[in-house]
This record gives C-alpha cells, sequence and structure tokens, in this order.
C-alpha cells in the first residue's frame, strides 16, 4: 500500500508541508479518475469567474420578443420563457453554487474542526455536552432543519451559508473529533502539557498539523453533498431568489417546459452534475493519496 | 447485559429526541409574529389576536409552553394544526403511512440490488462488471434527485408515455390509489440511496476477499459459489448495514424533495407546508418523527454490530 500522508508524528515545518503536497499532488495525477476530477473542478471555476466575458448574453434580462427560441442564432442554447438566454444564465449559475458551497462548507469545516479540537483536549464532560448537542442537532432531518433556518432568518445567500453550516457542522465534528481523540494521548502532547502550553498552542501547533489529512478529505467529501444540497434547496425555492442566474432554480423553472425547450432543463443538469462528478472524484483521489478510507469517515 | 449495554444508550436516545425538539422549538420562536397573527390575518384588532393567544396558550412564557408541549406530546397529544385546526396526529399520521410505503418500497427493492451490485462489484474487482457498478454508483452519488427526477420523467412520462408524471390523488388518497403512480417516486430514491449501499458493501467484499479465513477456505477447495454464499456475504454485509441504517434516517428528508415533485402526499411535502404556513405543532411531531428514526436506525446499526461482534460487547478500559 502507498500512500503519502502530510501527517507525521512530529510537527513539520513549512518545507516538510511543502514536500509532503508535493507527494499527494503526485499521487493525484498519477490516478485517472482523480486528475479527472480536479480537471472537471478547475474547469468549473474557471467557467464561473470568467462567465462576464465568454457569456453571449445578459443572464438576467428578459427578452419578450425572443421567449422560448430553441438553439440557434444569438442563442446558442435557445431561451426560456421570460427569453432569457439558457447559455449565459448556465455559465454565470456556476457563481452561486461554487460561492456559496465554498463559503459554506469551508465555514463548516472550520468551525467543526474547532470545536472537535476543544472536546477532545478537554474530554470528560465538555466532551459529553459537545457530542450530544451536535448529536441532537444531526438527529433533526437536514431538509428540515434547512427549511427552518431559512424560514427563520429569510433568504439569501448568507441565510444559506448559515443553513449548511448548522446542518454540516455536526457531522465534521463527529469525524475530526474521532481522529484528534486518537492524537491527544501521543507522547509529544503530554510533553507540550507538561511544558505548560495553553490550549490555543497545543490545538493549532500539535493537534490540528497532525489531522490535516482527515481534514482536507472532509473538506472534499462535504463539498460535493453542500453543492448538491444547495442546488436542491434552491430548486425547492428556498434558496436563490429568481432571477440570479443558480442551476437548481433552473431547473425548477423550466422542467414544466421539459417537451417544448428541453435545452434550458438539459443544461444546467449536465453542468451541476459534472461539478459534483467533479468534487467525488477529486474527494475520493485526494482520501486514497492521504491513505484515508473514504465510506469509513462517511459513517463517523 | 441490558442495564450495563442497552439501558445507556437508550436513556441517551431519548435525551437526544427531546433536545433536537428544544432545538427546533428555539428556532421557531425566532420567527417574527406568531401563530394567532399568523392565522388572524394582518388585519385583526389587538383584542381578537389577544384574546386567540390567550385561547392557544401562546401568552405564557415560551418554556412553559414548551413543558407543556413535551407533557401533553409524552401521552400521545400532539396539539392541534394552526392551519387546518384538527389534530396533527391523524394528519402526520397518513402522510407518514403514505412515507413509509414508498420508502418501504425503496428499501426492499432498491437495497437489496444495491447489496447485489456491491457484491458483484467486488467480486469483479477492478474489471468491467465493476467499473460499469462503480460509475453508475459515482453518478447515483454525484446527481442530486431532483435531477433524477426531472430525467425519469423526461424518460418514462415524456419521451415514452409509461408512468404519471405527478399524483393526481389528492391528500386523502388510500396506497392503492397511490399505486400505480409510485415507480417514478421509488425509482428516483432508489437510485440515490443505492450509491453508497453500493461502494460500501462492493469495499467490504474486496476486504473479505484478502482475507486470512477466504483464503483458507480456497485452500480446502470450497467453490467459489459456496464461498461466496457461506463466508463473503455474511462478513461483508456487517459493516453494510451502518450504511444501510444512515440511508433509512436520511430517507425521511432525501423524500422531500422527491414527494414535492411527484406530488407526492408524504412527509416531505407537509413538511414543505407547515414551513411554509409556519404550523409549529406539525413541524414538531415530524421533527420528533425524524430524529426517532436517526436514534433508532444509529441505534440498531449499534447494537447490531455489537452483537454480532463479542469483541466489542465489553467496554475497553481506557489507558
Amino acid at each position: 500500500m502507498t500512500s503519502a500522508t502530510i501527517s507525521t508524528e512530529t510537527v513539520q515545518g513549512t518545507t516538510g508541508m511543502i514536500r509532503s503536497l508535493i507527494r499527494v499532488m503526485r499521487s493525484i495525477l498519477r490516478s485517472k479518475s482523480a486528475t479527472l476530477g480536479f480537471v472537471l473542478v478547475i474547469l468549473h471555476v474557471l467557467l464561473a469567474v470568467l462567465a462576464p466575458l465568454i457569456a453571449p448574453g445578459n443572464p438576467v434580462k428578459n427578452n419578450p420578443a425572443a421567449v422560448l427560441q430553441l438553439p440557434g442564432g444569438p442563442f446558442p442554447l435557445g431561451t426560456d420563457t421570460l427569453g432569457r438566454d439558457i447559455l449565459s444564465r448556465t455559465l454565470y449559475g456556476g457563481q452561486y453554487a461554487l460561492a456559496v458551497s465554498f463559503t459554506a462548507t469551508a465555514l463548516a469545516v472550520l468551525l467543526g474542526t474547532i470545536i472537535a479540537g476543544l472536546a477532545a483536549y478537554y474530554g470528560g464532560w465538555v466532551d459529553q455536552l459537545i457530542t450530544r448537542v451536535l448529536d441532537s442537532i444531526l438527529a433533526v432531518p437536514a431538509i428540515l432543519a434547512m427549511l427552518v433556518v431559512v424560514t427563520v432568518f429569510g433568504s439569501g445567500p448568507w441565510v444559506i451559508v448559515l443553513a449548511v453550516v448548522i446542518v454540516y457542522t455536526g457531522g465534521v465534528t463527529r469525524v475530526v473529533r474521532a481522529a484528534a481523540m486518537d492524537v491527544m494521548p501521543k507522547d509529544f502532547i503530554t510533553a507540550a502539557r507538561a511544558r505548560g502550553e495553553g490550549v490555543v498552542y497545543i490545538l493549532s501547533r500539535e493537534v490540528f498539523p497532525n489531522i490535516l489529512d482527515v481534514v482536507l478529505v472532509e473538506f472534499a467529501m462535504r463539498a460535493s453533498w453542500v453543492v448538491l444540497l444547495v442546488s436542491s434547496l434552491s430548486f425547492l425555492g428556498f434558496g436563490a431568489n429568481p432571477p440570479t442566474p443558480d442551476w437548481g432554480l433552473m431547473v425548477a423553472e423550466n422542467r414544466s417546459l421539459m417537451a417544448v425547450v428541453p435545452l434550458a432543463t438539459l443544461a444546467p443538469i449536465v453542468f451541476l452534475a459534472t461539478l459534483i462528478v467533479g468534487l467525488n472524484l477529486a474527494a475520493d483521489g485526494l482520501a486514497k493519496s492521504l491513505g484515508i478510507d473514504r465510506m469509513k469517515e462517511i459513517l463517523g | 447485559m441490558f442495564t450495563r449495554f442497552v439501558a445507556p444508550r437508550l436513556g441517551w436516545a431519548i435525551a437526544t429526541i427531546v433536545l433536537s425538539t428544544v432545538l427546533v422549538f428555539s428556532a421557531m420562536q425566532a420567527l417574527p409574529g406568531d401563530a394567532a397573527t399568523q392565522i388572524l390575518g394582518q388585519n385583526a384588532t389587538p383584542e381578537a389576536v389577544a384574546t386567540l393567544r390567550r385561547q392557544l396558550g401562546l401568552d405564557q412564557a415560551p418554556v412553559a409552553r414548551f413543558v407543556t408541549w413535551l407533557g401533553h406530546a409524552l401521552t400521545g397529544n400532539f396539539g392541534t394544526s394552526l392551519v387546518s385546526g384538527q389534530a396533527v396526529g391523524p394528519e402526520v399520521g397518513r402522510a407518514l403511512l403514505n412515507t413509509s410505503f414508498l420508502a418501504g418500497v425503496t428499501i426492499l427493492v432498491g437495497f437489496s440490488l444495491a447489496m447485489v451490485l456491491g457484491l458483484v462489484a467486488g467480486l469483479f474487482r477492478d474489471r468491467w462488471p465493476d467499473a460499469l457498478i462503480s460509475t453508475v454508483a459515482l453518478v447515483g452519488m454525484s446527481v442530486p434527485e431532483f435531477i433524477v427526477a426531472t430525467l425519469l420523467v423526461l424518460a418514462f412520462s415524456i419521451t415514452i408515455p409509461l408512468f404519471p408524471a405527478v399524483v393526481v390523488a389528492g391528500q386523502n388518497a388510500t396506497i392503492g390509489q397511490l399505486l400505480p403512480s409510485m415507480p417514478l417516486p421509488a425509482l428516483s430514491l432508489m437510485f440515490v440511496a443505492a450509491a453508497y449501499i453500493i461502494r460500501m458493501m462492493r469495499t467490504s467484499v474486496i476486504d473479505v476477499m484478502e482475507s486470512d479465513f477466504v483464503h483458507t477456505a480456497r485452500l480446502k477447495g470450497i467453490t467459489t459459489g459456496r464461498l461466496v454464499i457461506r463466508h463473503v456475504v455474511p462478513s461483508a454485509v456487517l459493516p453494510t448495514l451502518n450504511v444501510v441504517a444512515m440511508n433509512i434516517a436520511w430517507l425521511i428528508g432525501g423524500v422531500v424533495v422527491v414527494e414535492s415533485i411527484f406530488n407526492y402526499p408524504g412527509m416531505g411535502s407537509l413538511m414543505i407546508r407547515s414551513v411554509q404556513s409556519r404550523d409549529l405543532p406539525t413541524i414538531l411531531l415530524i421533527t420528533v418523527i425524524g430524529a426517532v428514526t436517526f436514534v433508532a436506525c444509529n441505534l440498531l446499526a449499534d447494537l447490531a454490530a455489537t452483537f454480532l461482534n463479542p469483541r466489542l460487547r465489553y467496554p475497553r478500559n481506557s489507558k
């Protein structure tokens, strides 16, 4: 079994980190599917960032003169019921999905890692309390929790971010806590405690660098679920507000007209599916090259 | 055994369920306005609102109201819906029955199929059946339910009109009336839910096939068929049970999208409606059901793993 790991038993310097990073990158590039995954994700980020430059039209401007056009002429993929260019809406659609999902995933993983670190560091009743409260959040069906958050705070990108953080932090904490618990009894932690180092130092300098691999895989894995959930929320009418170009919203708007303008539904579907397939392949590749069993991480 | 192992877990399970209702209850308190203003509308006189508030018990402090709700809930009385004015229990019960039916079909057909596919993929590791099945599983993991449902409708009710695209039977439809429109919702759920089970089954089959006892059995000259049925399947199913349990809990939430697409009268569509109308008693009962399912599935998977693996039965002495 060949696996490159970022974590070792001692804290590494920056050069060590860079060397491990290169090793992980090499092992990812050796796998065809992982490379495909990263290429897909990078391609989607590029398309979303460059949308203003490459989109042929305005994604939100109604055009009553060109409603439900079939592909051709100025509309490479046709138009929807309001005469908006489908290709432009699809290209811009990645912006909302990527920005909201990335921010939300990053915050959930960051918060989950900190909480997990505190639970592992203090142990005892603090750990019990944290675990029980997070279990109760996990027990509320994810969609219900998100619907309640959106109803209470109103919709908007930051509310969706908040909803994702509430729903996913518990799961992240579960997985990262288990990893942190494995590190806590190690000698270098005992030594740091004996030196009289504080909780911030021990967590940030001793514990977190040694569970970085678990945290990274957790981030990659959650990202694909978050994109999926955020788009579902938009589809249900609780996410992106019209006329925001968003894939979930586009499918909801156009699916009743699938027999008339199929591309208005199929284009956002293809984009959304390729993004999530890319994220999943990338997460698989990352997990493999870091020597982490992804299915075990899912079970937490 | 019971007092040492089951009782504490059961205690924690109940605490988890109660705590999750506390969380949802508190979140709903943050909403502007309350049930009284919601029912009477914006033009109601302050006196009318005050009277209704007293009737509904909304003039009490939130903590007192939660305790009252909890007391009633423990006796099986979950209050009346703020929208229909009827008891919440039977309404949610009917929706739960419909959802359980949909979920039951998904679990029976989809999960068994997924186990078989995972087994095949694991046995044919890295050959074409594995490549095919693993690709299907990857797509299943990556495609949201609303996309699967939309594509199924495009294929099987628009292109080839085989199944209805939506359930036309109303809220009070019987299972028999719902049956003809079941295939597409059930297929959508199966596809998504099966993905993780296929993967887990494949992984555990590969693990088992490489274990010492399988090598020993082979050396003893056992046929492949017997080996798979007697040794591989029983050992590979155990770790997969965890994923199955997780998926059952997930189904309660996952049905939301599918039910709303197909207009299926179950828990999911009820959930959306009651959140939109801020019908707290209905939301709380749905929360209880969701939490009970989650906790029960986790508990069962935990207990099954423990009883099938004696090493886990006694708490290890921590260092």
